[in-house]
């Protein structure tokens, strides 16, 4: 590292977050300075440069802070430490670790080692002397949780470089080296287990990023079946409030089949991230016998954390997922919610006097929600192993309308679409994704439909895009029945919505809130979707359209019963055994 | 406001607009408090020596040599026991006539609790509404807000549950109430006896709007001291957030800042948060349970008041007249408590969630029925089985006037599902059934 002179400055101006500052030297764009408030030290970033003027959002709260105070420049931009150690801790939006932070509030001015470098690991080489390594390349590993967690080439280091010696397995501190390598320059550098990467600036320490392809098992059955998640892939949640965003997100963060799952709470309730702390703790991981905090780590800005440290939390989070995912490992990212994030980037704007965009967000949001979410994806390493992150994040649409700025700009660059809808949450039916609206680009990748059809069954799709014909046949007819009423439209047209009212009930809705309902293994949503559409292309007969609703509410009924009860248990087959008899009560001959 | 000795006063005001006035001044510190020709004030803007001050009361009359004194402080209020009983106006002074409260100065919109310090609310607060306890039932440390239209009786329903519920102490945020609420609350508090655990901070209609800015700071760091310091059980009814959002867009239009949607300030969102957020639930026992009042303009939840609250709080009530049975009820369709889940089934009766969603379900069956009905359309005999069960459900449970424990609504939920429909229907896990179902 250079030792260059730190920049400093003096105060000049204060509106809110926003600091003034002028200063004496050179400073860069996202340069990170602190503002010395009488002994506190106010973490801040620059974000204009006008003159000798620095604008510097301030990641804490301004009060009593005056004209005239110094500033220092730290001559690097915001950034996260790397390292064995983050796995299962809560930290805040600038990675600061909160359990580490001293009594009940937030004190202003308060830093945090995010990762404990005294802490020592079993450490197993992985590469030898005379080896070539790039930046990402896989030096060592050691144990964290049940993670191999690996120790790799630091993604600031540019070029080609030889390993000149490699410690043996042996337990190290994480902060001491464990490995010397000689550089392009022939000079040495040595490595330890931890390193720093600016948040801002995506990781790419692969080779390839290849169209993803393989299912990504969510339990969630309307995601699942009907709009499958691929590993590596995006796709966002927009909902109105109370239209179950937050439920969904949990499901996800419970049940989906990923090695690790970062969860950035952004700009929301504080009450969900505790009930993350509280219940995780708890809960075991289906997969791996452990407790699902294990693979959990939460960077919590939530709602009332300042507002600033908002727009970091997001790249933060991002950050910790490319560094895992450079290990091999799927990843699995969710923020809640971006809009929370785009409100951020909102106000400083505003602060600035910017001109505005639409509803008065800064005119180059769309480009700064695309770039974010092109950071996720599949990836090929430098060893020719793969490592992925998918990425969902929530959308608050105001008032519930799709057609604002952060919906609009998030539907270019997210490939999946689960829209909630207020109609569906009003009547309970939960999850509130709209079958119709709702979309997954990911189907129509020839890559995918390869791979369900050879991993789950080759009729698989077909099956899949029928039953989203009968959902959308279904609530034509029911238009019908509306407009013209019950008796004004042939008995056929009853059928075709109960049987679409069939799959919403059995196979759309799920209880998230019931231990066997809540998750569904894939090998269970193929018997179901295969049981439902059996009914579905079955003829029946009746004789006036007052005995379709009655009807099918048994068929549903038994069908519920089916879904509460554990697969292929004595419950389940006495279910089955049940609707086969009501089924043949009406079968058509 | 007392001033003290070698405290420096300016008389030279360079710039007056309808909230602020500027002037040029050295050492000042960001919100820190001032007084201009004794109206308090506070630091919005510094810009080199220039300061600009928010005046809460308005510069009506304030003249360009105007006597400046900054106080050096931000906004505090003094917080001990002494404030139990006590009605203040929106800078904790007293205005009840009696003497001022003697304690610690604490800074209002202090910092927020760290979320690992925080304990999952799990203490179920019983107010004998069915439309609240059976369908959307509150939980300490929760923070939930009526969204009502101003014909309806809020207030009335609030106090309500204010009284029933069991708070060692009730905190009253009055921002923009009618004189006539004010003495309404104070009346109803007055004859239930429990004065002595009020704590009010009103600004009514009467007082300058920008005034109600500092009314929930207030009202909160008091539930703090008690909460926190004291341990007790706190709830803070909050009344009514629309007008103290009016206020914000007020101030953010005089200092030139750009309105994005409704013409409420950009920060809107982060400025409510600050506000719901202090709800909490200490692990040391103290708990902050908020309560608010939003008022819609004709039900419109899509305005941005409403609808960045939404987002905020954990939940929402809405009021609505039933004019099948003329009485208020708690709509069960767009009401919402989003923490229920961590008491319901767990700390009342095991069927409580199925119920309650059976019924709501079948609720909904109801009204689809009767939008047929108007369209002139034949009713089948489900159909008017619901309507039948809809009007019942809505007068012996719904009505806000029910006052009823958990234990009976569900019991009276499974007889009336026993009286209208078959168990199919009602579809409701077997072992619920079995148990419940009337014979």
């Amino acid at each position: 590292m250079e030792e260059n002179k730190k920049t400093t400055g003096i105060v000049s101006g204060i509106i809110a977050n926003l600091v003034i500052v002028e200063i004496s030297g050179p400073v860069s764009q996202n340069e990170i300075c602190y503002i010395n408030l009488r002994g506190t030290r106010l973490m801040a970033e620059v974000i204009k440069v006008l003159g000798t003027k620095a604008y510097v959002q301030v990641f804490e709260s301004t009060r009593g802070l005056r004209v005239g105070e110094s500033v220092e420049f730290m001559g690097h931009m915001l950034e996260v430490t790397l390292g064995p150690g983050i796995l299962s801790r809560n930290f805040d939006g600038l990675q600061n670790d909160l359990d580490k932070m001293e009594g009940t509030f937030l004190r202003r001015g308060e830093y945090t080692a995010p990762i404990n470098t005294d802490q020592a690991w079993d450490f197993i080489p992985l590469a030898k002397p005379g080896d070539i390594v790039v930046a990402g390349s896989w030096l060592g590993e050691v144990k964290e949780n049940w993670i191999s967690h690996k120790i790799m080439v630091p993604f600031k280091f540019e070029g080609k470089y030889t390993v000149k010696q490699v410690q043996p397995a042996g337990t190290y501190k994480a902060s001491s080296p464990v490995a010397v390598l000689t550089g392009p320059d022939e000079r040495d550098y040595e490595v330890s287990m931890v390193q720093k990467w600016p948040v801002k600036i995506p990781i790419r320490a692969y080779t390839d990023k290849p169209r993803p392809f393989r299912l990504m098992e969510t339990g969630v059955r309307i995601i699942d079946t009907m709009n499958p998640i691929v590993e590596g892939g995006t796709g966002f949640i927009p909902g109105p409030f109370g239209s179950g965003k937050t439920v969904l997100q949990h499901a996800l963060s419970k049940q989906a089949e990923a090695d690790l799952i970062i969860v950035a709470a952004c700009g929301e309730r504080a009450n969900e991230v505790v009930e993350i702390f509280t219940e995780f703790p708890e809960l075991d991981d289906p997969r791996t016998g452990r407790k699902l905090m294990e693979r959990t780590t939460i960077i919590a800005n939530t709602s009332n954390m300042p507002v600033a440290a908002r727009e970091a939390s997001v790249y933060t989070a991002m950050t910790l997922g490319e560094y895992y995912r450079t290990m091999g490992l799927k990843v699995l990212l969710l923020a809640d919610s971006t809009s929370r994030w785009a409100q951020a980037l909102r106000e400083m704007s505003n602060r600035m006097e910017e001109l505005p965009g639409p509803d008065a967000f800064p005119m180059d949001l769309p480009a700064i929600i695309s770039s974010f979410y092109a950071r996720a994806g599949y990836v090929y390493l430098n060893n020719g192993s793969t490592g992925s992150i998918t990425f969902i994040g929530t959308v608050s649409p105001a008032g519930g309308n799709l057609k604002e700025p952060v919906t609009e700009s998030t539907k270019k660059a997210a490939r999946c679409f689960f829209a909630l809808s207020q109609q569906r949450a009003d009547s309970k039916r939960y999850p509130a994704v709209d079958p119709i609206d709702s979309y997954s680009k990911y189907l129509e990748y020839p890559e995918l439909q390869e791979y369900l059809s050879e991993n789950i069954s080759e009729d698989w799709l077909g099956s899949v895009l029928e039953a989203k014909n009968i959902l959308l046949r279904g609530k034509e007819a029911y238009e019908q029945i509306n407009i013209l009423g019950d008796d004004g439209v042939p008995i056929d047209y009853h059928l075709r919505y109960w049987k679409s009212e069939v799959i919403d009930f059995v196979i759309l809705q799920q209880d998230a809130f019931d231990k066997t309902d809540a998750s569904t293994p894939i090998k269970r949503q193929k018997y179901m979707l295969g049981k439902v559409l059996g009914v579905c292309n079955t003829g029946f007969s009746f004789e006036g359209f007052e005995e379709v609703n009655p009807y099918f509410k048994r068929i549903i009924n038994v069908f519920k019963q089916m879904n509460y009860s554990l697969f292929d248990s004595e419950d389940f087959k006495k279910y089955e055994a049940e609707l086969e008899e009501i089924i043949n009560e009406r079968k058509a001959a | 406001m007392e001033t003290k000795a070698f405290q420096k006063i300016y008389t030279k005001i360079t710039q007056i607009t309808k909230a602020t006035c500027s002037l040029q001044a050295t050492g000042i510190g960001y919100e820190e408090m001032a007084t201009v020709n004794g109206r308090l004030a506070q630091v919005v803007k510094l810009n080199g020596d220039n300061v600009t001050l928010q005046v809460f009361s308005g510069t009506e009359g304030i003249p360009t040599n105007a006597e400046v004194v900054f106080l050096g402080r931000p906004p505090v209020l003094k917080v001990g026991d002494e404030l139990a009983g006590r009605f203040f106006n929106a800078y904790g002074d007293p205005i009840d006539g009696g003497p001022a409260v003697e304690g610690e100065e604490r800074e209002i919109g202090g910092p927020s609790v760290n979320p690992v310090r925080r304990k999952q609310p799990s203490e179920l607060i019983a107010t004998g509404i069915a439309g609240i306890d059976l369908n959307n039932t509150l939980v300490t440390g929760q923070k939930i807000p009526f969204f009502a239209d101003p014909d309806q009786p809020y207030n009335q329903v609030m106090a309500q549950v204010a009284l029933r519920a069991k708070a060692d102490k009730i905190i009253l945020g009055g921002m923009g109430l009618t004189n006539d609420d004010y003495l309404y609350y104070k009346n109803v508090f007055d004859n239930a006896g429990a004065l002595d655990r009020i704590i009010s901070f009103v600004n009514t209609t009467e007082n300058p709007p920008v005034e109600r800015l500092l009314v929930p700071d207030m009202a909160l760091t008091a539930a703090e001291y008690f909460a926190f310091d004291k341990k007790e059980t706190v709830l803070v009814l909050l009344t009514d957030m629309t007008l103290y959002a009016d206020a914000l867009s007020i101030v953010s239009n005089r200092m030139d800042q750009i309105p994005s949607k409704d013409s409420m300030p950009g920060s809107l969102y982060s400025d409510l948060a600050k506000i719901y957020e202090k709800a909490v639930q200490f692990p040391e026992g103290g708990s902050i349970t908020i309560i608010a009042v939003t008022t819609l303009s004709s039900g419109d939840i899509t305005h941005a008041i409403p609808d960045n609250t939404g987002y905020i709080t954990e939940g929402q009530l809405f009021l609505r007249r039933d004019s099948d049975i003329g009485k208020v009820i708690v709509d069960p369709f767009r009401s919402l408590s989003r923490l229920k889940q961590l008491v319901i089934g767990k700390q009342t009766r095991k069927d409580h969630p199925q119920v309650m969603n059976a019924a709501v379900r079948l609720y909904a069956d109801a009204a689809n029925a009767k939008t047929k009905l108007e369209n002139g359309f034949d009713l089948t005999d489900y159909d008017e089985r619901t309507m039948r069960f809809a009007k019942e459900y809505s007068n012996e449970l719904l009505a806000i006037d029910v006052n009823v424990d958990t234990t009976f609504m569900l019991d009276k939920a499974w007889e009336l599902f026993g009286r209208h429909f078959t168990r199919a229907e009602v579809s409701i896990r077997q072992e619920f059934v079995d148990l419940y179902w009337p014979k």
